[in-house]
């Protein structure tokens, strides 16, 4: 059985960019050391000689002609989309 | 439901008009509106393009294949008419810019998108029961789940609102709802249809399929939906060409290691009848064993997560989605919007991925997954050395009850169990209705081949489908 605790949890929500309730915490402690459990079996399988599979397909190097597409989508398209704007930028809090 | 054949027949020769196939789907939507299969119905943007075929077939102007033919898009697809909010409060109000590829594609032949089908949240889970704006009924009893993650797709073909949905597929989010609603439900090779457009989950594995009542049908959609695209550069080359014969003498590998006593009875029973029925239409049927089955799903919630933390990373409640209203500085605003946009199987998934690609754990559990991946795909090909398709169940049970599995999210993956193989090779993969249980819930059984061989599958199905 896999031990995560409260703490790792935290660790993992901070990685995760997460800022989550408490009761969240401690209902996520759970359901992540019962998955953890259930994957760590993968332990038992020997795969000293073997490469690892990032893609299934054998596509290499695809290229297009370095032109511009914007598709038809304008900048006011996307400003649009901003949950908040001001002179043409998108507004965030303060950063420093 | 008529064949989609038979309905763009009569829409461009005349017999009947577009906005009535239309008007018919909407009525049927709306009277079926207590499943709850529909996030959102684009009736003004339908019956606007229905108007403009029928104008042109008024005209004697050419249209295309899927003339007046409605269908449902996934919410996790951008669509014009609606918000795309992939079931979550994070894309609550997101207008898509643009629409994807393949939803272009049958557009340009004529079809028409009637409204977007619900889903759990970001296509995480295997019931339709994650979504933030409730959960879909099963078409056959609405006490049981519609499936998912594709849930809603299924439910709305399942009901003949229309003879066609769009659905994805990472770990089975096209063919286990398929199989719990009765439908036709195909997942393409990896890289056969374009993905650009769709809100990505799980980049290695995601493929876009549809559902359909028939394999004639879905066919028609999948040579449709196949090709490359500049957009997405995982697509390959068109392969795609409908068989034109029966596919005959095949040797099918029934997978015993898909048929232990952990399966519903039900399940074995329907998976060994459709094999008999193989074998009745000239097929030879072999057992076959496969070791590394048991693992796939171990491997899956590995490699799957990490894809989801790092996909899942853009919504940040900055340049689009909804954004948390109470966060004072940057940082609270990032992880405010993402715990308050998120459901909490979206949250568990990224915590996940950001577990198994953390420094110290990176070996143990991603690069051991991937590893372990590259010995079930090697396994997939030396069975394909002597058989030509695999049978299995698409799942271990039939619908499972509403509410029964969502405490315990082990359990819920395990519904995933016979679908995530398939996913995790490429490989094409489709569910076909083959039976009901005693309680009258359909059951679907699974079959599985060789990269590029969609066509050879649906043509078996087809084939089968006559048999019937």
């Amino acid at each position: 059985m896999s031990n995560v605790t409260t703490d790792d949890v935290q660790r993992l929500a901070v990685l995760s960019n997460l800022q989550l309730s408490d009761d969240e915490v401690s209902g996520l402690t759970k359901d992540i050391s019962e998955i953890l459990t259930y994957i760590e079996q993968l332990a038992d399988i020997d795969t000293s000689e073997v490469e690892p599979t990032y893609l299934v397909s054998s596509l290499e190097n695809v290229w297009r002609q370095d032109v511009i597409d914007d598709g038809g989508v304008t900048r006011d398209h996307l400003l649009a989309l901003a949950p908040d704007s001001h002179d043409n930028q998108v507004k965030v809090p303060k950063v420093l | 439901m008529a064949a989609i054949a038979s309905i763009a027949e009569s829409v461009s020769h005349g017999e009947r008009t577009a906005r009535s196939y239309v008007e018919e789907a909407l009525a049927k939507a709306k009277q079926h509106s207590d499943y709850h299969a529909f996030l959102s119905i684009t009736e003004e943007r339908a019956l606007k393009r229905a108007d403009e075929i029928d104008a042109r077939v008024k005209d004697g102007k050419a249209v295309g294949r899927l003339a007046g033919v409605c269908f449902v898009v996934k919410d996790n697809y951008l669509a014009f008419g609606a918000p795309t909010t992939a079931a979550s409060k994070i894309l609550e109000h997101f207008e898509a810019p643009i629409q994807a590829t393949v939803v272009e594609k049958l557009e340009v032949e004529g079809a028409i998108c009637i409204g977007k089908s619900n889903l759990d949240a970001f296509a995480h889970g295997g019931s339709t029961e994650n979504s933030a704006y409730g959960l879909t009924c099963n078409a056959y009893d609405k006490t049981k789940v519609a499936g998912g993650s594709s849930g809603g797709s299924a439910v709305v073909t399942a009901l003949d609102i229309v003879p066609f949905a769009l659905g994805s597929d990472t770990g089975g989010s096209i063919r286990q709802p398929a199989s719990f609603n009765g439908v036709v439900g195909i997942k393409p090779t990896y890289g056969m249809s374009s993905r650009f457009g769709v809100v990505a989950m799980a980049s290695s594995t995601d493929v876009m399929g549809c559902f359909a009542k028939t394999a004639e049908d879905a066919e028609i959609i999948t040579d449709i939906m196949a090709g490359q695209d500049v957009c997405d550069m995982t697509t390959l080359p068109d392969y795609f060409t409908p068989l034109r014969n029966e596919p005959q003498n095949l040797t099918i590998g029934l997978i015993d290691s898909a048929m232990t006593k952990d399966v519903d009875p039900e399940v074995r029973a329907v998976t060994e009848a459709y094999a008999e029925r193989l074998k009745a239409a000239g097929h030879t049927i072999e057992h076959v064993d496969m070791k590394m089955l048991k693992y796939a799903l171990a491997m899956y919630y590995i490699i799957v997560p990490a894809e989801v933390s790092s996909n899942l990373a853009r919504y940040d409640g900055i340049r689009y989605g909804t954004r948390s209203q109470s966060a004072k500085s940057l940082a609270e605003l990032y992880g405010k919007s993402r715990d308050e946009g998120f459901m909490p199987e979206n949250k568990r998934r990224i915590m996940i991925g950001s577990y198994v690609l953390s420094s110290g754990y990176f070996d143990a559990y991603y690069l051991q997954a991937q590893k372990a991946r590259t010995l079930l795909i090697r396994e997939f090909a030396a069975l394909f050395e002597k058989v030509d398709v695999l049978l299995l169940p698409t799942a271990p049970t039939p619908a499972f009850g509403i509410g029964e599995n969502v405490n315990d999210p082990v359990k819920m993956y395990l519904a995933d169990i016979m679908t995530v193989p398939a996913s995790l090779a490429g490989l094409p993969a489709l569910s076909v209705p083959a039976g009901t249980s005693k309680t009258g819930l359909p059951i679907g059984v699974q079959m599985i081949g060789p990269m590029q061989s969609d066509a050879l599958l649906l043509a078996l199905s087809k084939s089968m489908e006559s048999a019937i």
